[in-house]
């Protein structure tokens, strides 16, 4: 039997890939479209029964969904407890849940279909900053509200969008704060090559700039890459104080388990990550991982008595063996923010919602958080961790209060031409 | 120095992961000149296995070896099923296979997710294998020696067992020539459901191996099969020999070019290479010669 030239088969792929996403381009532009027919129409939003109904939006299938299942559960537990309690404005929250398809296109849609044909107050969700973008515009032109609960790369706001994750001077900044105290005079940058990463360095480098620290080395690895060998064999020899890690995903585990065979230790190089949460330390197996540490605003461990009721309730609900991470803290921390800035407006109307959520506030397990009005993000406590063999993130140095979100870094001095 | 040293392991290491995760392709693909797009998930399978007998057996390092046996037997117990519920039914059209066989592997990545969650699981290396050596100033881990090691056993099993043994000639023969074979009395049928269930056994091997350096999850035997295909490729079809020095290559100027770049440009200037050399030999580093007119 003859064979196809095997290059074909590759480019077969490609050629169907290059027609799928073209095509959902092309649908997400013809869904633009009617938006802004959409945007002149009145909201939809009907509060005038029992109930009212909002929107949880989240990838339950693809590769995302490892992570944004987690999220769902936090809103519906928020959610839960909120109804238990009597309800926003005494009405019965509904979800209207839908999957995002860790497809930013779907998001767009969904999110469209949530806002126009369900006809929700409010949206919870989304994670990837590719989602939150393609969601962004169908937010703007419906004049309808997102709340988004993800740690991001900062340099955005937008009136439609709440932003309930920290934002690059509530946990990077933080970090390298934390380094600096502890002597630590050269990084090394090891990242997934996507925008998050790259930004997150690009702000890292002017931070060293400005601090004498020295970047001994910058390196991006493709999203899913397994071989770590030379990374690892590059960051051995150059030699630096500590290791800033931006990996998302898989390919954390095939780096700190080449970091640990090698004989690399957090004690004589120590690794701070900003993307291994709680549910991720078990996949990478916590024998590669103790004593490195880690960049977040809440761990599981935060012994307070907010906390431990949150901890208590979402393992109730989920199961026992199920650790509770920061992006479902600031999830769960959204719905409330949300429930609270309603009641003080008095209504679910987006523009009252808008004026009145500037000083906001909700004592989340974190601690307690403030809408910030001019950028919609909220105030939040920087929180270093290390990762203990029990598998859990104990704080090892915490900000002295609730840090202001500054997305665009203003109050940086060394900051500036970052955002240009 | 050091780093030299360092790189050359490196490149050595990579090219007999390349190598574990190409060699049963090389049977499926380069022999029988199946494209099969689940071969990814046969690996995924053996990574899945390694978990499960870890589950059973808590002795890391007998769990280890249990798992190369079983996870053989697991691998080529799927490729059996597959060969003889989807595949044989489409040898003449190798584009219908393509498509088929992508499909049942996105049906196998949604049954382990439904089966074992969609986070990525731990396998515990044993502890003999955790840490390195040093040679010359450059540390090499441990579990990438005992990659190195099993791949080198699974290529002089594969070669030897086709070369001497009766089966083995079996194969070759329908491989050179389907129709003399037949008419000198093999199987075909028997001789095609037998490579196949060595050669996707062999990627359930190469599983249980990757266990030691990557992570288990649905997804990770994506991240091997494309250049898994690179390297039967770039071999050969139809030569153990060609895809032993493809792996290598491929390897060695992986973690050289890696080097002196980074990650994603070493990923481009390999795949602009491997394009270039393709232009100028098509057929790959080695070819089977027969006196078929195919």
């Amino acid at each position: 039997m003859r064979l196809p030239r095997p290059m074909f088969n590759r480019s077969v792929l490609l050629a169907g890939s290059v027609v799928v996403t073209t095509s959902m381009l092309l649908a997400a532009c013809g869904s633009k479209a009617s938006e802004t027919e959409a945007s002149s129409a009145e909201s939809c939003v009907d509060t005038s029964g029992s109930t009212v109904k909002v929107g949880s939006l989240n990838s339950l299938s693809g590769t995302m969904a490892i992570s944004e299942v987690t999220v769902r559960d936090a809103i519906k537990l928020a959610v839960d407890e909120i109804n238990a309690a009597g309800g926003v404005l005494d009405k019965q929250i509904q979800i209207v849940g839908e999957d995002g398809a860790s497809e930013p296109t779907v998001f767009a849609e969904k999110a469209e279909k949530l806002i126009s044909s369900d006809c929700v107050a409010a949206v919870f969700g989304g994670w990837t900053s590719s989602s939150r973008k393609a969601m962004l515009p169908v937010f703007e032109s419906n004049n309808a509200l997102l709340y988004y609960p993800v740690q991001y790369e900062g340099l955005e706001s937008s009136k439609n969008i709440f932003y309930t994750g920290a934002t690059t001077n509530q946990q990077i900044v933080p970090a390298l704060d934390y380094l600096k105290e502890k002597g630590t005079k050269s990084l090394y940058l090891v990242g997934s090559d996507y925008v998050f990463p790259q930004t997150a360095n690009r702000i890292i480098k002017a931070y060293a700039a400005a601090n004498g620290m020295e970047i001994k080395g910058e390196d991006y690895t493709p999203l899913g890459s397994t071989d770590f060998s030379t990374i690892v064999n590059k960051v051995r020899t150059a030699d630096a104080d500590a290791v800033f890690n931006t990996l998302n995903g898989d390919s954390n585990v095939a780096f700190f388990r080449e970091y640990k065979n090698v004989g690399l230790t957090p004690q004589a190089m120590p690794v701070v990550s900003v993307s291994i949460a709680e549910e991720e330390v078990g996949g990478i197996g916590v024998q590669n991982i103790t004593d490195q540490l880690t960049a977040w605003n809440y761990y599981q461990t935060i012994d307070t008595p907010v906390n431990n009721a949150f901890v208590a309730a979402y393992k109730k609900a989920y199961g026992e063996n199920k650790p509770t991470s920061d992006p479902m803290e600031a999830a769960y921390v959204s719905v409330y923010l949300w429930k609270n800035t309603v009641e003080k407006a008095g209504s679910f109307d987006v523009k009252a919602i808008q004026e009145n959520a500037g000083g906001v506030s909700f004592d989340a397990p974190e601690g307690k958080v403030t809408i910030d009005g001019e950028n919609n993000h909220i105030t939040k406590t920087a929180r270093i961790g290390e990762i203990k063999p029990d598998g859990l993130i104990y704080t090892v140095w915490e900000s002295a209060g609730p840090i202001e979100p500054d997305p665009y870094l203003k109050s940086y001095p060394w900051a500036a031409g970052l955002s240009g | 120095m050091d780093v030299l040293i360092g790189q050359l392991a490196t490149g050595l290491s990579l090219g007999s992961i390349l190598l574990l995760a190409a060699l049963g392709l090389s049977l499926t693909f380069g022999q029988m000149g199946v494209i099969n797009m689940a071969h990814g998930e046969f690996i995924m399978a053996g990574c899945y296995t390694a978990y499960v007998v870890q589950q059973v057996v808590s002795n890391t390092g007998a769990s280890l070896l249990i798992s190369l046996v079983v996870g053989f037997l697991v691998g080529g117990a799927m490729g059996v099923l597959l060969e003889v519920t989807l595949i044989q039914r489409m040898y003449d059209r190798p584009l219908d296979t393509l498509l088929v066989t992508f499909g049942v592997g996105l049906i196998l990545q949604q049954i382990a997710r439904d089966i074992f969650g969609a986070p990525a699981v731990n396998v515990v290396a044993p502890e003999w294998l955790s840490g390195g050596v040093e040679i010359l100033g450059a540390v090499v881990p441990k579990t990438r020696i005992f990659i190195l090691v099993l791949a080198a056993v699974a290529v002089v099993a594969l070669a030897t067992a086709l070369k001497a043994s009766p089966m083995g000639r079996r194969i070759r023969a329908v491989v050179q020539n389907r129709d003399l074979a037949e008419t000198s009395g093999i199987s075909s049928r028997r001789t095609d459901i037998t490579t196949f269930f060595i050669g996707s056994g062999l990627a359930g091997v190469a599983g249980v191996a990757l266990t030691l350096i990557g992570s288990t999850s649905p997804t990770t035997g994506q991240s091997y099969l494309i250049d898994a295909f690179l390297v039967v490729v770039v071999g050969g079809l139809g030569q153990i020999k060609g895809t032993v020095i493809a792996a290598l290559g491929i390897g060695f100027l992986n973690s050289f070019i890696e080097y002196n770049t980074t990650a994603s440009l070493a990923k481009v200037i390999l795949f602009v290479i491997i394009v270039f050399f393709l232009q100028v030999r098509p057929q790959g580093l080695f070819t089977v010669r027969t006196r078929s007119l195919v």
